[in-house]
């Protein structure tokens, strides 16, 4: 079953893969979001998690603590943006590009002497005899636990946010932290523990790139995904399964013009190269467009600082 | 009546860098009373109610509850003890339906769909019907506030405090709250109300508390005294009535016909169909509860949103497709509600704020160049006629208090010898003196000619300063009446009536 030269199981297989790591710091951007903090030090915080995650599985051998060195390393970071937002009330937009290239800048120093090391694989999960099966055996059960996990992840945060009480806190600081605060919650503590889950998220999306994506570990490894993420947060409407849209086809997309490019498709290859950013970006602006004003479910205290003066 | 005591609150001392919010205050809450706490903007009744509510913490003094002391340290213990507070701002989420903003204020809600179940119940055994998966910010003022009152409801308070409720009210909808009041009263839940409005203490409350500048001046029993004893004892003085001077009224200054835009304010209310006519000499008083697009006429008058040309015109000249500084040349001048944003650049001084609306119409540039001298000759003349009480012009319009700068803004419009003069909330947060003296000035203006639309939710303001009336009511206007003679039922019939309460009390 192949369509000029590309077979559709393997994309889809390849995608759902592909997509992890943007899905994963996507859906951490989103719940920091909903409560009314803008990070803009995704792509820092990924790259910090893809070579916090990469020096623990070299070291210690084991992918798994891998990962988590990657969600500490993460949120370590996300730690610093806390602060400084969050105590210091400095400003948010101006401290989160600092971070991603404070990140950036860290893991380049960091990695020196990791170049050209294969870290230890992370398999796949199943048994081959389910992953052997014909059609679905590559897109169910042909995948690493990650995959599993950023599935999981993403009913998880939709639950959590949708019918339980800590979400509906985290949703309330970020609608009107003034609100929260008259009610007598701590918006600013809240509002510190979103970020380091989104800075664990980010890290663990980032260590997927350099432990299984790559597999390896250079500089600049993360190539702009946390950008895409962001965007994909706003495009998404801040709702856990339009993010995890949002990632599939900017990762499916992404898997497809590679695949034209190694089929020799006619189309210049720049063109392929930019395909994904831009119809990603165009198919959530549609989904999302119409929905103006009330409805575009934007947190109202997104990006605003709050101190509880009065 | 004597009544067992619930809440004695001793000696409260409370300080802020560089102000005594709170000090030596002394007074006790029977079980079931209805007790007022009266003052002016800025004589500690918040600050006080928010020591009762655990939200600040007192630095002297003690409390007792029902003879226990008292120390709550978050509002979660306030709760607990049976203090519930409905607040007069910034405590309802408008993207978040009924049921979740009433969860969000009890300790441990019950699941979703019996709470709805309770929210139905409570809304209706006290006549405030309320559909528990309505989205808040979809909610008139009125509605909102019974969230909140419901909210507090379900937790069977002992003490309900209520911080200036009646200010988003229309009058029919506040009789339908105060039914209420009484109602929990007599079933035994205390009441502290906090107002300055002396007719509603007058009615509803048995005891009352006078607060002046932090401090306890008297207290009495509401009844018998009248509404002046009280006011003055409030502001400490005698009060002085504005005086109207009699002008004739001339043609036609600002004339508005069918005009109709989206807001572009989310949740907002978009304006439809307005029309009225100010001729010259004449205030216009435009009434409304909160939301039912007072802003977005604003807006519309100063320029801001735009619209085709003869929508819109000022002394015959269609004006309507231009921007407020083309606005400010024909002679318009307009002045928003929000000060610290809208009305105001805060981070820039007083002399800066002078010139950025002034400086069309006072003629403060040269050659391309700001004339700071020619515009701080201006600004100290607004200070010194309106008595702002700033070290000087050089200040950053934040640091001057909300009166403050309230009374900074309105001279910088009013001085600029305009022909028409626009103004949202004119004494929003200002003192009884400072608010009188604007007044004043808005009649003085219009004696010498001018033209003025003022928009206000104070309806006292407006029968004290307009000639004619009229009410906005989700974006549309009523025909303007003149307000001689006008009756408060006649005025909340134009307000809407109740928002849908009468049929509540069919069920009830």
């Amino acid at each position: 079953m192949d369509l000029g030269g590309i077979n559709p199981v393997i994309l889809i297989a390849t995608l759902m893969a592909s997509a992890v790591p943007i899905l994963l710091a996507a859906l951490g951007e989103a719940v920091v979001e909903r409560a009314g903090v803008l990070n803009l030090g995704v792509e820092g915080m990924m790259i910090i998690g893809a070579l916090g995650g990469f020096v623990v599985a070299v070291e210690t051998g084991s992918p798994v603590l891998g990962f988590v060195g990657g969600a500490v390393a993460g949120a370590a970071l996300s730690l610093i943006f806390a602060l400084l937002t969050q105590v210091f009330l400095a400003n948010q937009v101006a401290t989160g590009l600092a971070l991603t290239l404070f990140g950036l800048g860290v893991s380049s120093l960091g990695g020196q002497g990791y170049n050209g090391i294969k870290p230890p694989a992370t398999g796949q999960l199943l048994p081959d005899a389910l992953a052997d099966l014909p059609v679905v055996g590559p897109i169910l059960f042909g995948h690493d636990w990650v995959v599993y996990f950023s599935i999981a992840m993403t009913a998880v945060l939709w639950w959590v946010l949708k019918a339980t009480r800590i979400g509906l806190i985290i949703r309330a600081v970020g609608e009107s932290h003034e609100a929260a605060h008259a009610l007598g919650y701590k918006v600013n503590r809240i509002r510190l523990m979103c970020i380091a889950f989104g800075g664990a998220m980010a890290g663990i999306g980032g260590a997927y790139v350099s432990l299984a994506r790559v597999p390896q570990w250079v500089d600049g490894i993360t190539a702009g995904a946390g950008w895409i993420a962001l965007a994909i947060v706003v495009f998404a409407s801040w709702k856990p399964w339009r993010v995890l849209i949002g990632a599939y086809l900017f990762g499916g997309i992404t898997v497809l013009q590679l695949n034209l490019q190694v089929a020799g498709s006619g189309i210049p290859v720049e063109y392929l190269s930019m395909a994904p950013y831009l119809i990603t970006i165009l198919v959530l602006v549609i989904m999302s467009a119409g929905r103006r004003g009330k409805a575009n479910g934007a947190p109202a205290a997104l990006g605003q600082n709050f101190h509880a003066s009065r | 009546m004597t009544r067992p005591e619930l809440l004695r609150v001793e000696g409260i001392t409370k300080a802020y860098p560089g102000v005594v919010a709170n000090s030596d205050v002394t007074f006790s809450i029977g079980e079931g009373e209805i007790h007022a706490l009266l003052g002016e903007n800025g004589a500690g009744k918040s600050t006080m109610v928010k020591m009762i509510y655990g939200l600040v913490r007192p630095d002297s003094g003690q409390m007792t509850l029902r003879g226990a002391a008292y120390t709550p340290s978050k509002p979660a213990e306030a709760r607990r003890l049976g203090v519930a507070m409905v607040f007069q701002h910034f405590s309802l989420f408008e993207a978040l339906n009924v049921a979740e903003n009433v969860a969000l204020g009890m300790e441990n809600p019950p699941p979703m769909r019996e709470l709805a179940a309770r929210i139905r119940a409570v809304s209706e055994e006290y006549g405030l019907p309320l559909d528990p998966s309505r989205m808040v910010g979809d909610l008139s003022a009125g509605e909102r506030q019974r969230v909140e009152i419901i909210r507090c409801l379900l937790q069977d308070p002992k003490l309900l405090i209520m911080d200036e409720p009646t200010s988003v009210l229309t009058p029919q909808e506040v009789e339908i709250l105060f039914k209420t009041l009484r109602q929990l009263s007599s079933e035994g839940t205390a009441i502290l109300y906090i107002s300055h409005k002396l007719e509603e203490i007058k009615s509803l409350c048995d005891e009352a508390t006078i607060l002046r500048r932090g401090k306890v001046v008297a207290t009495c029993t509401p009844r018998e005294r009248t509404a002046r004893e009280m006011a003055e004892l409030m502001v400490g003085a005698t009060l002085k009535t504005p005086e109207r001077r009699v002008g004739a009224k001339g043609e036609v200054a600002l004339g508005v016909s069918d005009l109709s835009v989206a807001s572009p304010i989310p949740f907002g209310t978009s304006l439809k169909g307005i029309s009225f006519t100010v001729a010259k000499g004449e205030v216009l008083g435009i009434a409304g509860v909160a939301g039912n697009g007072q802003d977005e006429l604003l807006l519309a008058l100063s320029g801001e949103l735009k619209a085709s040309p003869d929508k819109v015109r000022v002394a015959g000249h269609a004006v309507g497709d231009l921007g407020p500084v083309e606005r400010r040349r024909t002679g318009l001048v307009a002045a928003p509600e929000d000060r610290y944003g809208h009305a105001a650049a805060p981070d820039m001084s007083l002399v800066e704020n002078a010139f950025l609306t002034a400086g069309v119409r006072k003629g403060l540039t040269k050659n391309g160049f700001v004339d700071w001298a020619g515009t701080r000759k201006f600004a100290e003349e607004i200070i010194a006629a309106y008595d702002v009480r700033t070290p000087g012009p050089d200040v950053a319009a934040r640091a001057l208090s909300g009166g403050n700068l309230q009374k900074f803004l309105m001279g910088r419009e009013l001085m600029q010898g305009a022909s028409v003069i626009v103004i949202n909330q004119p004494t929003w947060g200002v003192d009884a003196a400072a608010a009188a003296q604007i007044r004043q000035s808005i009649l003085d203006r219009a004696g010498e000619g001018a033209a003025v639309v003022v928009i206000s939710q104070d309806l006292d303001e407006l029968l004290e300063v307009s000639d004619s009336f009229a009410v906005l009511n989700e974006g549309r206007l009523t025909k303007p009446r003149p307000t001689e003679g006008l009756t408060m039922d006649e005025i909340g019939l134009m307000m809407g009536g109740a928002h849908g309460m009468e049929v509540a009390h069919h069920v009830a």
